[in-house]
């Protein structure tokens, strides 16, 4: 059961080649979904370092936002028939889960770092059984929106158009943070607290709303991620376990508190995952490994950290 | 005294007890040298891992592999097993020593979720989720009681080396740089190589764990790489107290008593380890059994001041 | 050695804001040197890159002829450096005698050993140096039980146990009573001249008795340096401290 759906990430790598030799057409595949893996893993990690570099808080439930968002998809679509909406109440659902979580129990732990680290990991163990309770051991594929069923043909080849639109999407969800961050008070009082906290609550800006905003967003954007990643992983237990290793790596690559950091790592990790699940299968996670190591061996805050993790 | 009592106590064992609880106690022996290990980092050395399962499970795993492969006796594989579990200690303590803190932490994770990742998927040197069975216990210690006697005799050993680490000079310049790592440096000491080299003996405990693990369990799995399992270990420093030697090994042995009774009760072990922490971290952040020492005396002294 | 510590054309900026701009100065061996100027003039930053507690951006630090700039700080430390900080930073939790161990520790070969017991032998050793500083009957007290003025003491002492051969005090008789001040100000005077001292202190009376030679800083830069005569009569101390 497990292993099933830990395959759905495996196989994906081999969805549309089929698993036969590298050709042109692989390449291109394999890129695409490169690219729609770094996608996903940009609105898991972004969030993740927003909180870690906002609040140093390791969040460990990250994971378990992401597939709880996937699998409150499944529930809402059978509502809701639309995807993009479902994502949305997805999203926001997980985000008010997160906000409870921030303001009733990792805000007394203020200053307790590693006790917030093992609330997270509390909570993730819960919510991860909660899911296996509700929603049954089996993997539960979401579909994929009707009109992005049909390959997009260009040039000569086949792109899977849901991919497509998930990188899209992504990019769309990459340039209004990045608006958010530099055009918006907000993002200016974000950008402060991540800077030096201190100067930040001398100046005035109101802490605790900016943080349970900030792990509210995070979440939301999990738990989003989640539903928009269930045509395409599918919603499984152990889900959680799987992405949060990927946001971990994603956030030592390209630093802690950087938005541009969590772009660029998560397409690095999303091509070198997903080509070493293509070429090397079997040694995936140790192909993973190798570009973290690199990085923090000669930059140890990420490459584009703000913060010292 | 105390502990001529308990040696005795420990020794009679098998004579009072049933098979059932024999094999409990070689569990909790095996775990409370896992949380001892981790504490020496944590409780002594200040830094809190998430991926102490790593060395358990590489000295795991490369021992089943020598003796199953390779066809080589316990002789050989043992120490290779913990050679190369500490070499990895060596190498991952390299990296995740760049940082402090929260960093060093999400990096201890990172790279045990990484080792993980890969004992599921290298499925043609692990056999993947099936695991490696039909391994052997060494000196053909086949029956409770002798297995039994064998990791009471690892455990004492490992708990007085560790107990000998942190009452030298090097253990009191290691508590140094948990609390005044400015402080040391400025006096001559050199605090990353203090951690390092902690690190890497910490890591050495926890592969001597993982082999008493594999040989009791005869089997290996890739979950023992897992982060419940580097957690789990956590939970029980946490639940013991990380300011003694013998804390983590009461943490560990109410850890294994509850998952051993609990599980029987209750259906959802996740649920409850999950609880668990929160629970404990939430109420008695210095450790259960002080925390408890705590509560405890205020009850009482409202009590005697009621009557 | 001509010079006991050598600072060349140092720098050092944090963000945009130089702290340091092209500081250089030499103290010569056994010489008592003072560092003043207003808060903000770069005094502690100028400790710490000198200590190796923070990293320069440009310029050398040369240590009794070596050039230390490459060096980690507790390698300096090896090399005859010792300092006290302005907040103080002892081990709390530790006994006095405890403290003290720790220091002398820092430079023995002993901080290695993982197996022997960490015996009376050290704390012998560190109750020799409590002795030397008075302080030898408050040995086995918590560090949290000692007076704010003891604990100073402590802090210096922790420096002088090293044998140091330049020590760098940090404001050492900050927040002391007058009489914590005037037992302060008798340790320091008594050091031996085999220790090269440079000292950063506020308290300009006390201060100027157990000054050889002043550097005024100001915005990051030398301004005035000389005899105590020199910098008290100079115009540009004046301006900066009164402002005209």
């Amino acid at each position: 059961m497990i292993a099933c759906g830990r395959r759905s990430i495996v196989l994906w790598a081999y969805s549309c080649a089929g698993g036969h030799l590298p050709s042109l057409q692989f390449w291109v595949i394999q890129t695409l979904n490169s690219l729609a893996l770094g996608a996903l893993l940009f609105l898991l990690a972004a969030g993740f370092s927003l909180i870690f570099g906002l609040m140093r808080i390791a969040n460990l439930t990250h994971g378990a936002l992401f597939m709880l968002g996937a699998y409150l998809g499944v529930s809402i679509l059978k509502v809701v028939p639309n995807l993009w909406i479902a994502a949305l109440l997805g999203g926001l659902a997980v985000a008010a889960f997160g906000g409870l979580l921030e303001r009733f129990i990792l805000r007394k732990l203020a200053g307790n770092i590693l006790g917030q680290v093992l609330v997270t990991l509390g909570f993730a163990y819960i919510i991860a059984d909660l899911c296996l309770v509700l929603w049954g051991g089996d993997p539960i594929p979401i579909p994929t929106p009707q009109f992005l069923q049909q390959p997009l043909r260009v040039a000569g080849f086949a792109f899977p158009a849901y991919r497509v639109a998930v990188v899209v999407l992504s990019a769309l969800v990459g340039i209004a943070l990045h608006l958010l961050m530099e055009r918006t008070r907000l993002g200016a009082m974000i950008r402060a607290g991540v800077d030096d906290m201190q100067m930040a609550r001398a100046v005035g800006i109101p802490i605790s709303k900016l943080f349970t905003l900030v792990f509210c967003l995070g979440a939301g954007l999990a738990g989003a991620g989640g539903v928009i990643g269930g045509p395409i992983m599918s919603a499984y237990p152990g889900l959680d376990a799987d992405m949060l290793p990927l946001a971990l790596i994603v956030v030592i690559l390209g630093g802690v508190g950087s938005l541009a950091g969590a772009f660029a790592g998560s397409f690095i990790t999303g091509f070198v995952y997903t080509f070493g699940v293509a070429l090397f299968p079997q040694l995936a996670y140790v192909i993973l490994f190798l570009p973290m190591i690199f990085v923090i061996a000669f930059r140890p805050r990420g490459l584009f950290g703000k913060v010292a993790a | 005294m105390k502990l001529a009592a308990l040696a005795l106590m420990l020794v009679a064992f098998p004579f009072i007890a049933g098979e059932f609880y024999v094999n409990l106690a070689s569990q909790i022996f095996i775990f409370a040298i896992f949380a001892a290990s981790i504490n020496l980092l944590l409780g002594y050395g200040g830094l809190a891992t998430l991926g102490h399962a790593s060395y358990l499970g590489v000295a795991a795993y490369t021992s089943a592999l020598l003796g199953l492969k390779l066809g080589l006796g316990h002789w050989i594989a043992a120490p290779a097993a913990l050679l190369c579990a500490t070499l990895m200690a060596c190498m991952f303590g390299l990296i995740a020593l760049r940082a402090t803190g929260l960093g060093f932490l999400m990096l201890t994770l990172a790279l045990s979720q990484v080792l993980w990742g890969t004992a599921y998927r290298w499925v043609a040197l692990t056999d993947g989720d099936n695991g490696l069975r039909g391994l052997s216990r060494p000196f053909h210690l086949d029956d409770a009681a002798s297995f039994y006697y064998f990791a009471l005799a690892v455990t004492a050993a490992s708990l007085w080396l560790m107990a000998r680490f942190v009452g030298s000079p090097f253990g009191a310049a290691l508590r140094g740089t948990r609390d005044q790592p400015r402080r040391m440096s400025a006096l001559g000491h050199n605090v990353w190589l203090i951690r390092w080299i902690t690190f890497v003996y910490a890591g050495f405990w926890g592969a001597v764990s993982g082999l008493l693990f594999v040989y009791y369990h005869k089997y290996i799995h890739p979950i023992s790489l897992s982060l419940t399992n580097s957690a789990e270990g956590l939970l029980a420093v946490i639940a013991g107290g990380s300011g003694t030697l013998g804390g983590p090994v009461v943490g560990a042995a109410i850890v294994m008593l509850l998952k051993n009774y609990v599980s029987t009760y209750v259906e959802r072990w996740n649920t409850l380890l999950g609880l668990v922490f929160v629970l404990i971290v939430v109420f008695m952040p210095e450790g259960v059994v002080p925390g408890a020492r705590r509560i405890f005396s205020r009850w009482t002294r409202r009590f005697r001041s009621a009557t | 050695m001509d010079t006991a510590l050598q600072i060349r054309n140092l720098r050092k900026s944090f963000g945009g804001l130089p702290a340091i701009s092209d500081v250089s100065l030499e103290v010569a061996p056994g010489e008592r040197r003072l560092i003043i100027g207003p808060n903000g003039a770069g005094k502690t930053t100028l400790f710490n890159l000198v200590t190796g507690d923070l990293p320069r951006d440009a310029g050398n630090i040369v240590l009794f002829g070596k050039d230390v700039t490459h060096l980690a700080a507790h390698h300096r430390v090896h090399r005859g450096l010792a300092r006290t900080y302005q907040i103080i930073t002892l081990f709390a939790k530790d006994t006095l005698e405890h403290n003290i161990a720790l220091s002398l520790l820092g430079l023995s070969k002993l901080r290695w050993s993982a197996f022997r017991s960490f015996d009376e032998g050290l704390y012998g050793e560190a109750r020799a140096v409590l002795a030397r500083v008075g302080l030898e009957h408050l040995a086995k007290k918590g560090i949290a039980e000692v007076a704010y003025g003891d604990k100073r003491r402590v802090e210096i002492a922790m420096a002088l146990a090293q044998k140091p051969r330049v020590l760098l005090l940090d404001e050492p008789l900050a927040g002391l009573s007058r009489e914590e001040r005037a037992t302060v100000k008798r340790l320091i005077a008594g050091i031996p001249r085999e220790v090269t001292v440079v000292m950063i202190e506020h308290d300009m009376d006390t201060a100027l008795d157990l000054a050889e030679r002043i550097t005024v800083l100001h915005y990051g830069r030398v301004i005035v340096e000389g005899t105590r005569a020199e910098v008290v009569a100079d115009p540009k101390t004046r301006e900066i401290y009164l402002g005209h």
